[in-house]
């Protein structure tokens, strides 16, 4: 049978984070909710692999996007270490300037006209992701005393449950601005922050062509089962 | 062997690569049960709307049956027309609507039955967690027995309540503050 415990201890940031300053004005005051977990919680929403192509994994429009090219991999697990294949990944970042591709990024930074900025994959049947992409740009957060998010790269991933959904971010190793950054300082522990930290891996990157990043991701859940031919009917 | 999970991040304000899910999830009408909208807005502390957060529910069918393997019972048939999903960002004043169709209940342990509920969860810019709760229907006999909205302190359980309106219910999510919405435990 599933288990879906809680999240371990330190795994996660704190709902409230006195570094992350915006908490305090949108996370609960309340205590959560400890309730059972039933049916509605180890159900979610599964997406064929079929519903989602190849090239949705490429945001270089085939190599043209303006950048240091790179290929973001790795692999989905649950805290069993087991392999989840059929996981629905999306990504979405800022180019090599820094500046999203969004109404929303008032930033006199130039776009690039062949970086979209998002894409998405399904996990193979060894719960394998890869993104060809470029290496963002650090960019400025409005009104903040001039903070500096650090080059990131957003995951939003579906597992086979409610409760399994997450969105995460990918940093890059080595950089200063890491241990600047109020997000990703939010998480108190050491370890599992590095967890967020991508491993530069030639090994998956393209030879000659894109240099390589390796992150893995594990998915809240123990003793599943790979759902990967289980898609939606509708 | 017993692996750590990957930690939460905000959404960030930029997330616009929308899947292709509609907020309609009848499939434009066709999927089975009493059509309905679910609508409410985000907002903060200061009661001000959240645009741009990310809310998504989840939701057995009219039978009470999850499109999901883990839910497999001939009593609640699936509809071909309705996978439960829905995602949809806020609009300028926190808004969001989705056109469902209400849920049947769905089994809890033994006989127990759970009253017809849509899950939700919200993320945003602002919160390195996603936000889960749930919304229930007025008037449903079942909300009484219900196992989830029964760890919820009496007194906030009506804020997990819907409201009636004209075609449709309202589930307003206070993510903080006055009347702030219960959220389950991650
Ligand atoms: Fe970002």
């Amino acid at each position: 049978m599933v288990e879906y415990a809680s999240y371990p201890e330190g795994t996660q940031p704190g709902v409230n984070s006195e570094r992350y300053f915006r908490t305090s004005q949108l996370a609960p005051s309340q205590p959560f909710v400890e309730a059972p977990v039933t049916l509605s919680e180890i159900t979610g929403p599964l997406f064929p692999r079929e519903g989602v192509s190849q090239d949705e994994a490429d945001l270089t429009a085939g190599g043209k996007a303006l950048g240091q090219l790179m290929v973001l991999a790795g692999q989905v697990r649950d805290e069993d270490a087991r392999p989840l294949p059929g996981v629905l990944v999306e990504a979405w970042q800022a180019n090599a300037s820094g500046k999203y591709r969004h109404p929303v990024d008032g930033r006199d930074a130039p776009l690039d006209p062949h970086f979209v900025g998002g894409g998405r994959a399904v996990t193979d049947s060894e719960g394998r992701y890869r993104f060809v992409t470029i290496k963002p740009g650090a960019y400025p957060v409005p009104n903040s005393g001039n903070w500096w998010r650090p080059p990131h790269i957003h995951l939003s991933i579906y597992g086979y449950a409610f409760l399994s959904r997450m969105i995460t971010q990918v940093y890059f190793p080595g950089d200063p601005l890491n241990e600047l950054d109020s997000i990703f300082m939010s998480v108190p522990d050491d370890a599992a922050r590095e967890r967020l930290v991508a491993v530069t891996d030639t090994s998956v990157g393209l030879h000659e062509h894109a240099l390589g990043y390796g992150f893995d991701i594990v998915l809240r859940g123990r003793n599943q089962t790979p759902m990967e031919d289980e898609g939606l009917q509708a | 062997m017993s692996i750590a999970p990957t930690a939460s991040q905000t959404l960030g304000p930029f997330f616009n690569y929308a899947l292709p899910f509609s907020a309609d999830l009848t499939g434009g009408g066709k999927a089975e049960g009493r059509a309905i909208f679910l609508r409410g807005r985000v907002t903060d502390v200061n009661a001000a709307p959240v645009r741009d957060a990310l809310v998504e529910i989840w939701q057995a069918n009219a039978a009470g049956a999850y499109a999901h393997p883990l839910d497999r019972d001939e009593a609640r048939p699936r509809d071909p027309h309705f996978n439960g999903f829905g995602r949809v960002l806020t609009d300028a004043e926190g808004g969001f609507s989705f056109t469902t169709v209400v849920p049947g209940p769905v089994p809890f342990e033994g006989n127990r039955w759970q009253a017809p509920h849509v899950s939700v969860a919200v993320f945003s810019a602002g919160l390195l967690r996603r936000m889960r709760t749930r919304a229930y229907f007025p008037g449903e006999e079942l909300n009484a027995d219900d196992p989830v909205l029964a760890a919820v302190p009496a007194g906030r359980r009506p804020l997990l309540v819907a409201q009636a309106e004209d075609g449709g219910f309202r589930f307003d999510i206070r993510l903080r503050g006055e009347n702030e919405t219960p959220f389950f435990g991650d």
